[in-house]
């Protein structure tokens, strides 16, 4: 099987939907003629025509806005924000309007609309091209909020997300574009080449919302982790030596609450971890799901390794990042709780 | 040259306060057929002082004069005149039974019933509207049964929409109404979006995208006319100036660009304004807009020129910010009388068969709320279920939603 890039496992996948679904159109900032600023949608034009895939103004509210009106027409907008720091223009049209559509027509319109947009920081992004805003969209009712961890995921959950009939919030960790990262910042980054993950199926294929997978199993603490985190969560249960079932949540609305159950009540311990900032974060949910849902099998509380509660940082990058040594310093308290 | 020191600050202020006597001395009325009427292919450039002008059929006899007249048979003008009488009756009873406590809230069109009556009768089957919350002329202009709408607007058993919606947030496919938003402005980039979605397919569909004034403020009008004129989107930007924004005047929205049809210029796209008073002027520039569209010559922005005689909603009370006279003062008049008084100089109506009429509309209206009222009102009688409301969150109900609809034990 060929191993691709998480780029070219989702340059990919619009590829392919793009093929099979001719209401599939692609979008966005610098998306047209160039390809994307992250070469996600390099090709598609040339391959489908401007009225396929064009580029758009920057003007995030219209980019949004008007995929909405499309999808109330009926073809099926794929669009992008150049960097999940940049969505806030369009959060109202997101929220009031994609998010609401159907419920508040009862079904007479709908928004089959993909948002799709590179999240997440470890690449010296400052303040405005590392922020994870994933909880501003998981607390609004009738989107679905999917970030995917490696090239095979990202092709299938946005083959999915495309074919869903409601609207997909769709982060891309940035950082694990092009490799693997643990966290690690002073070693060598390893290519999609050199991972199983990066194992990416020709043609369609789908991996399903609202399923979580385990990652590595494990019989000692739950991790619960999703995008860059996966792999942070791997190398500390690594380097702690602890038996770490580490959840790689991938969708994280609808959420995979009863995987994430079962694991708890197998391990008893519980460590959420997220690059988001800590207060109402989505840890923050995780957290209160499994405290009520496994209060009796807990032996310890569980622990949020997150960001911190400050704007995403430049120079502080490695004291801002929750990396495997924070976490495992989280999982060793949670074992010694 | 001023002096340059102390800056001062500026926050414009309409005429006239409540107390104040009315005075529109400042708004420019030309004369009716003044403005010439283009072919549909004109260039924008050469058109530009459209923006500044009013178009306008019918003069003070009550004649239609002009080159934007005689598009409509006496027919299709006695239809427009039932459809703006149906609508205003339908106001009244809809306000007096917010007043009754039979639902939470109404918002009426006095005064701009043109605008959407005659709108829609300048459309073709499967376009579609993308409305504010005071067009629901388009709806009555295309048939849609009464009885719906005041379903709706009772949140009862029989509702379309279930009792999700604010009363008048109607939604309606079929109709070519989308649904709409609480959130103002945000389905005018939509409709280009819709109407860029029908240019992709290769359709000849078109869509209609609606504002007020004090919205077109809103970031989204900004990005409607940029996505509308680089797609060259097949969408007639309407603009509906009812000098009014809840208590602002049309001014703090408007600033220093003279017009809301000026708005257009800067964009490339072809702007008229338009007495929104006048059901001929406004169904004739509605076709011509239409017309340029389907003609794939792209968009056009029409700013319709009328005055908001109701309060805003019937939780507002403008006595507290402007005369309350000030509707009688209005110099574009009131567009029910005004067709009415054309096709009476017609020689097709009169006054004795409009109060036949008028009545006539009233006992329709009264039928239909009887029968609306037998399924239910806000308070009273038959009303959604609760599981409705866990229902068409997603297309299909995921588990979290399941648990919860449980524990509300619905």
């Amino acid at each position: 099987m060929p191993r691709r890039t998480m780029i070219e496992a989702i340059r990919d996948a619009m590829d392919v939907s793009m093929a099979r679904d001719e209401r599939v159109i692609v979008y966005g900032e610098d998306v047209g003629f160039f390809g994307g600023v992250f070469r996600c949608t390099q090709g598609l034009q040339a391959k489908y025509g401007k009225s396929r895939c064009f580029d758009a103004p920057i003007s995030e509210a219209g980019i949004v806005g008007s995929a909405i009106g499309m999808a109330a027409y009926g073809l099926k907008p794929c669009v992008e924000v150049q960097f999940a720091d940049y969505v806030y223009p369009a959060y109202d049209q997101i929220v009031s309007e994609a998010a609401r559509l159907r419920y508040r027509s009862n079904g007479d319109f709908t928004c089959p609309i993909v948002v799709r947009m590179p999240t997440g920081g470890g690449i010296f992004g400052g303040q405005t091209h590392s922020q994870s805003p994933e909880a501003l969209f998981t607390h609004v009712s009738g989107l679905k909020v999917v970030v995917p961890s490696n090239p095979h995921d990202a092709k299938g959950l946005l083959i999915s997300a495309i074919e869903d009939p409601d609207p997909v919030i769709f982060l891309e960790p940035k950082r694990l574009y092009n490799g693997p990262f643990d966290g690690h910042h002073d070693r060598p980054v390893t290519p999609w080449s050199k991972h199983e993950l990066g194992e990416v199926a020709e043609g369609h294929y789908t991996v399903p919302l609202g399923k979580a997978v385990i990652r590595r199993p494990g019989a000692a603490v739950t991790v619960l982790a999703y995008g860059t985190m996966v792999y942070v969560a791997e190398a500390a249960a690594a380097e702690t030596g602890i038996d770490a079932e580490i959840i790689d949540l991938r969708t994280l609305l609808p959420l995979d609450l009863d995987t994430i159950v079962a694991s708890v009540k197998k391990t008893g311990r519980c460590v959420v971890v997220h690059e988001a900032t800590l207060t109402s974060g989505f840890g923050a949910e995780l957290s209160a799901l499994v405290q009520e849902n496994c209060f009796y099998h807990l032996e310890a509380p569980v622990a949020r390794v997150a960001g911190w509660d400050t704007p995403y940082p430049h120079a502080q990058e490695w004291d801002y990042f929750p990396g495997p040594a924070r976490l495992g310093r989280a999982l060793l308290e949670t074992m010694e709780a | 040259m001023a002096d340059a020191g102390m800056l001062r600050f500026h926050v414009p202020e309409p005429e006239v306060r409540p107390g104040g006597t009315p005075d529109f001395s400042n708004v420019t009325i030309p004369k009716a057929g003044s403005v010439p009427r283009p072919g549909i292919d004109v260039d924008p450039r050469t058109i530009r002082d459209m923006a500044f002008s009013i178009i306008r059929v019918l003069n003070r006899n009550g004649e239609a004069v002009g080159p934007w007249a005689g598009l409509l048979s006496d027919d299709e003008l006695l239809e427009g005149l039932r459809h703006m009488m149906t609508l205003r009756s339908f106001d009244a009873r809809m306000q007096m039974a917010q007043r009754q406590g039979k639902t939470s809230f109404y918002m009426q069109h006095l005064g701009e019933e043109a605008v959407s009556c005659a709108f829609r009768k300048a459309l073709a089957p499967g376009d579609m509207n993308f409305p504010t919350y005071r067009q629901a002329g388009l709806l009555i202009a295309d048939g849609y049964p009464m009885v719906t709408m005041m379903n709706q607007i009772y949140s009862n058993e029989a509702d379309p929409l279930k009792g999700r919606q604010l009363p008048i947030m109607y939604s309606s496919k079929e109709h070519g109404f989308f649904s709409i938003s609480g959130n103002l402005a945000t389905q005018y980039i939509q409709a280009v979006g819709w109407a860029m979605a029908s240019a992709i397919s290769n359709d000849s569909r078109i869509a209609a995208a609606w504002i007020g004034d004090g919205s077109t403020a809103e970031s989204d009008f900004h990005a409607a006319l940029v996505f509308a004129s680089t797609y060259k989107a097949p969408v007639v930007l309407n603009v509906v100036n009812n000098q009014w924004a809840i208590s602002t005047f049309q001014g703090i929205a408007r600033g220093g660009s003279g017009t809301f049809a000026a708005r257009g210029l800067g964009f490339g796209i072809p702007s008229l304004r338009v007495d929104g008073n006048d059901y001929l002027a406004v169904h004739a520039v509605a076709k011509w807009a239409a017309e340029r569209a389907r003609s794939n010559l792209g968009p056009t922005l029409v700013e319709y020129v009328t005055y908001r005689v109701g309060a805003h909603s019937s939780s507002d009370d403008p006595s507290a910010y402007r005369p309350k006279a000030e509707s009688d003062a209005w110099p574009l008049g009131d567009p029910v009388v005004r067709l009415k008084n054309h096709l009476i100089q017609r020689g097709v109506w009169s006054d004795e068969r409009h109060a036949q009429a008028e009545a006539e509309i009233l006992e329709t209206v009264i039928a239909a709320q009887r029968q609306a009222e037998r399924h239910g009102t806000l308070h009273a009688g038959g009303k959604p279920s609760a599981r409705d409301m866990f229902e068409g969150v997603y297309a299909e109900m995921p588990p979290h939603l399941r648990r919860q609809r449980q524990q509300a034990g619905v």
